[in-house]
């Protein structure tokens, strides 16, 4: 039942995804030539609207629907946060596609980025293969 | 045009993928992040002792849901309510796209490059293989990737997301000038 509401938001993430174009080659393209401030706008408002979410969560100490608490994200820096975040900028600008937005190209109808999620799903086993002989 | 099938302006985009970082939390504490799901997938399939795969997958199954719900999305987005003019972008990117032999503007992807045709041929293999072998190794290496670090890490004010979300621009950006218009080429 939980899952059926993972579900949804999940719908709702790929929906706003797709709808607004942010799984567009196109779209991209034109992201990375600063050509247009569409994608940018969709950062500049999706970042403040996370951000103000989880400021009430806290300063209301709001619990989990299950009555649960709630913890705040944290990320680790390592130098992998450059260097893969690069590697992903290049996959980025040739796919067009995050891993999020790679689910909802198929979705959309593009089939045959199965195989470019296939290629992913290889690239994220590599990189665990080679995990020890990489600068950390 | 019907309301329903025209795209969503960036006002609307936004604020909308933003409202899934607090709605997962408060769901079930679940924290936004995609990229997870290519190594959950991995330790699905492909069973192994790689320290990296080596975690119950299991326990992670809400975020393949929110994965399909993603495709579902797509789906609904794309094809039942499918924009049925060219994606507007603007024209400098179009004349651009032009001189660089990328006509095709039917759909959310070009044809030309996108394609169980294209797939054979170097180019096509470069963009989707290559290009998708890129997203599934740096994301990993790198933690996270637009919705981990850059939206949901950048919400949280954590600096590493920062950085992160810097390098994915700063890879992205670099790419496109420097290394795509040689691969479009081809």
């Amino acid at each position: 039942m939980k899952n059926i509401q993972y579900l949804l938001v999940g719908i709702i993430f790929g929906l706003a995804l797709t709808k607004g174009e942010a799984i567009s080659w196109y779209r991209i393209q034109e992201m990375f030539r600063f050509e247009s401030f569409h994608m940018f706008g969709i950062f500049m408002t999706a970042v403040p609207t996370g951000a103000l979410g989880l400021f009430l969560i806290r300063n209301w100490n709001l619990k989990t629907m299950e009555g649960n608490s709630i913890d705040m994200p944290v990320k680790k820096y390592h130098h992998g946060v450059i260097i893969g975040s690069l590697i992903f900028g290049f996959g980025w600008a040739l796919t067009g596609a995050c891993p999020g937005p790679l689910y909802a190209q198929i979705g959309s109808g593009s089939l045959v980025t199965i195989t470019t999620l296939l290629s992913a799903i290889v690239g994220t086993w590599t990189y665990g293969r080679f995990q020890n002989y990489l600068p950390d | 045009m019907n309301i329903l099938y025209s795209p969503w302006s960036w006002y609307i985009t936004g604020p909308v993928i933003g409202m899934t970082v607090p709605l997962l939390l408060l769901i079930g504490n679940k924290q936004l992040g995609i990229s997870s799901t290519l190594r959950q997938i991995c330790e699905a399939c492909l069973p192994s002792s790689l320290p990296l795969l080596n975690y119950d997958w299991k326990k992670d199954s809400w975020n393949l849901f929110f994965a399909g719900g993603v495709l579902i999305g797509g789906w609904i987005g794309g094809i039942l309510l499918a924009n049925p003019e060219p994606v507007a972008i603007s024209q400098s990117t179009a004349a651009y796209l032009d001189s660089a032999r990328v006509h095709d503007r039917s759909g959310l992807l070009p044809s030309e490059l996108f394609s169980w045709s294209s797939l054979a041929t170097t180019k096509g293999f470069l963009m989707m293989i290559v290009g998708g072998f890129f997203v599934g190794f740096g994301t990993r290496y790198s933690g996270g990737c637009t919705s981990g670090h850059g939206i949901l890490g950048l919400s949280a004010l954590q600096w590493p997301s920062f950085v992160a979300t810097s390098c994915f621009f700063l890879g992205g950006i670099l790419f496109s000038h420097l290394v795509l218009p040689f691969i479009l080429a081809l």
